[in-house]
């Protein structure tokens, strides 16, 4: 034991002394891949789980295949990874380093909507493209118009909030609910523009709004909000809610006894921490998301996943996540080169073949995607999605 | 009556985030920025003994607050220390304590993160409703109030009734009066940083309870711990309870009546006119 430790140890020496006397000059060549994303501030908890993780398994899995194929020859990827602590200015800050110091050959998008508008100006400066996982803004359109390389691939507020109110409404059609709604949202861009959008929708759809509430992020106590929402005796309950106020809404709708039949928290209901948290009772909650679980290629990507970073994947955007650096490589082994022009075309004019299924981006948004997930015998499988197969019909939430 | 008991519930939370606070600044004059990082400490070796030995929440403030004791000692002996020493007013010391734990807050969150991870943590323990006047909460929040109610009272009557408790008096409210009585000084600062740590560290246990935490949420605790402990008057305990409990009636009763998201609107409603009509806090003396 103590003597294979010791001769991996000496291997490590030798392999960080060769690192450090040739650098770059060893013959196999390397791509450099830059990373920007929170470590620690607000968003890490989300980034720890969803992007990480897989920069992490994507960089392992080029490198245990021997590198990204180039004309030249294999080239073993080098990661180069900053915190942006959270915060817009410093993740511009990052990206320029990565870009200008640095020198990478490409940058991943960083995490969280905010943060990729706030970044897109500098990717297209810089001439990188931007592949946008964990990013839904209805200015996709506007956004793509501008910068040639940024890429979406989760879709767009007025998707994600209809989708919502579509089950909703085939639920009322069904006879399931009627037509209260009580609504929350955590008073954050992500919360307010997706409460804006869903208020008009609901009325639309033939909904009444009974509770219409927001809290602010990183409330201590949210047990009020629940009971209004409870008081005011809904059929349906929707929450536009980030991780921390996920679980703690979802736990004092239980202590509090909040049955209805269609109950729905935003963000952190696809992490495997929901299940771990509330375990049987998670059955029937509908959350943002979702995936297809049952495939082949899901089930060998969430077992290489928990092997190689010892973490559960999520089931909502991890897999993206991955499927967006998949497309990177397939698009850098497709031109056969680094040149960053070249690769961003061949990203807009390509189909890729990846973990979440096939992805081709249609004006740089690619227009497959779920939406809305729900939590069936200790799975979390897609029950709404554009162009994906597989969504599971929903079920009633059984009563906590 | 449902505001009343949400919002003393909530108040019990808060008292367990300032009164260790209010213990390092009242009384060893330390203006400690890491004390969220301390109580997120508290709350993450909670979760570990609780999921690695089924050890719970409660019981396991027997370890955590020993050990928070002692790294707390260790923190102020060879790191707050020498600064206490070459400080010549209180004005200096204030400013060297508060860029130098700002410094700390960041190698808590490093030493965290690198143990952990940076993901979300929680688990699940008496998350059962429990009711009171016809209104179900949760029994782990009200085991958390509980365990606030005991601290709160053990360290009114320590610091009020006895020997010991009154030395921390004495530094609290002149240091330089308490060493000509007598008084080691350097000793009683010590003390009550690291009592101080202690009882924070203890309360990041209970509120782990119910809380959703990270390795860099430890800031937001410590903003709440800051307005309380200076609403309350940073000389006197009883000042940081008293504004624990009515910012806890204040915020829930906001949530309830007006809006959920006007609460921190709330709070710092009030902290600002206790800044303007009673600028020495709820309880502070106006000589000081």
């Amino acid at each position: 034991m103590l003597r294979t430790k010791t001769s991996k140890l000496l291997v490590a020496v030798a392999a960080i002394g060769a690192v450090t006397m040739f650098g770059t000059d060893l013959r196999s060549e390397t791509i450099k891949i830059g990373a920007s994303a929170p470590k620690t501030g607000p968003l890490a908890g989300g980034a720890a789980i969803t992007q990480w993780p897989n920069i992490k398994l994507w960089v392992h899995d080029v490198n245990s295949r021997g590198g990204i194929k180039l004309k030249s020859g294999r080239a073993k990827v080098e990661l180069i990874e900053y915190d942006d602590r959270t915060n817009p200015g410093e993740a511009i800050k990052n990206i320029n380093r990565l870009a200008t110091q640095d020198k990478v050959d490409f940058i991943l998008a960083p995490y969280g909507t905010g943060f990729n508008i706030a970044t897109a100006p500098i990717f297209n400066k810089l001439g990188y493209p931007q592949l946008a996982v964990s990013a839904i803004t209805d200015k996709i359109p506007a956004l793509t118009k501008r910068y040639s390389n940024i890429f979406f691939m989760l879709g767009s507020t007025t998707t994600f909030t209809n989708s919502v109110i579509n089950i909703l409404k085939d639920m009322r059609s069904a006879g399931k609910i009627g037509k209260r709604v009580a609504m929350v949202n955590v008073a954050d861009a992500f919360g307010i523009e997706l409460a804006a959008t869903a208020r008009p929708a609901f009325k639309q759809a033939g909904f009444e709004i009974v509770y219409d509430k927001s809290y602010p992020l990183g409330a201590k106590d949210l047990s009020p909000v629940i009971k209004g929402a409870k008081a005011s005796n809904p059929d349906a309950f929707v929450a536009w809610s980030y991780p921390p106020d996920t679980f703690g809404l979802t736990a004092q709708a239980k202590i509090n006894k909040l049955n209805v039949k269609a109950y729905y928290t935003a963000v952190a209901t696809a992490f495997p921490q929901f299940k771990g948290k509330f375990k049987g009772a998670a059955e029937g909650i509908l959350g943002a998301g979702g995936i297809n679980p049952d495939t082949a290629e899901m089930q060998a990507y969430f077992k290489r996943h928990k092997e190689v970073t010892g973490k559960p994947a999520d089931f909502w955007a991890s897999a993206v996540t991955y499927a967006s650096f998949q497309i990177l490589e397939q698009a850098i082994e497709g031109v056969g080169s680094k040149d960053r022009k070249a690769v961003t075309d061949y990203i807009k004019n390509n189909e890729f073949k990846t973990v979440i299924g096939p992805v081709k981006y249609d004006n740089q948004n690619s227009n497959r995607y779920w939406t809305v997930g729900q939590w069936q015998g200790g799975k979390f499988y897609g029950v709404s999605s554009e162009g994906r197969p597989g969504a599971k019909p929903v079920i009633d939430k059984p009563n906590w | 009556m449902d505001i009343i008991v949400g919002g003393i519930l909530l108040g019990g939370t808060y008292a367990l985030i300032a009164m260790g606070l209010q213990l390092q600044y009242g009384v060893a004059r330390i203006m400690n920025l890491a004390n969220g990082e301390v109580l997120i400490a508290g709350s993450f070796a909670a979760l570990w003994l609780f999921t690695g030995a089924q050890l719970s929440p409660i019981l396991s403030i027997i370890i955590v607050a020993p050990l928070g004791y002692v790294i707390n000692w260790l923190i102020y002996r060879y790191l707050l220390q020498p600064l206490v020493k070459r400080s010549k007013t209180q004005g200096h010391l204030e400013v060297d304590s508060i860029l130098s734990t700002f410094g700390l807050s960041f190698i808590f969150i490093g030493l965290m993160h690198a143990i952990f991870g940076g993901e979300y943590f929680n688990y699940e323990y008496l998350e059962i409703p429990y009711e009171i006047f016809n209104e179900p909460y949760g029994l782990n929040r009200i085991a958390a109030f509980l365990g606030a109610a005991v601290l709160a009272a053990g360290l009114y009557f320590w610091l009020n009734k006895t020997r010991s408790g009154l030395k921390l008096r004495a530094v609290s409210v002149n240091p330089r009066s308490s060493n000509l009585v007598g008084i080691n000084v350097d000793s009683a600062s010590a003390l009550a940083f690291s009592l101080g740590g202690a009882v924070t560290a203890a309360g990041g246990a209970l509120i782990s309870m119910f809380m959703t935490f990270d390795a860099s949420i430890g800031v937001l605790f410590t903003m709440k711990a800051l307005i309380i402990v200076i609403l309350g008057g940073v000389k006197e305990i009883k000042g940081a309870i008293v504004a624990a409990f009515i910012l806890g009636l204040a915020e829930t009763a906001v949530a309830s009546l007006i809006d959920p998201g006007l609460t921190l609107a709330a709070a710092f409603l009030l902290f600002i006119l206790v800044l303007l009509f009673r600028p020495q806090g709820l309880f502070g003396n106006q000589a000081s």
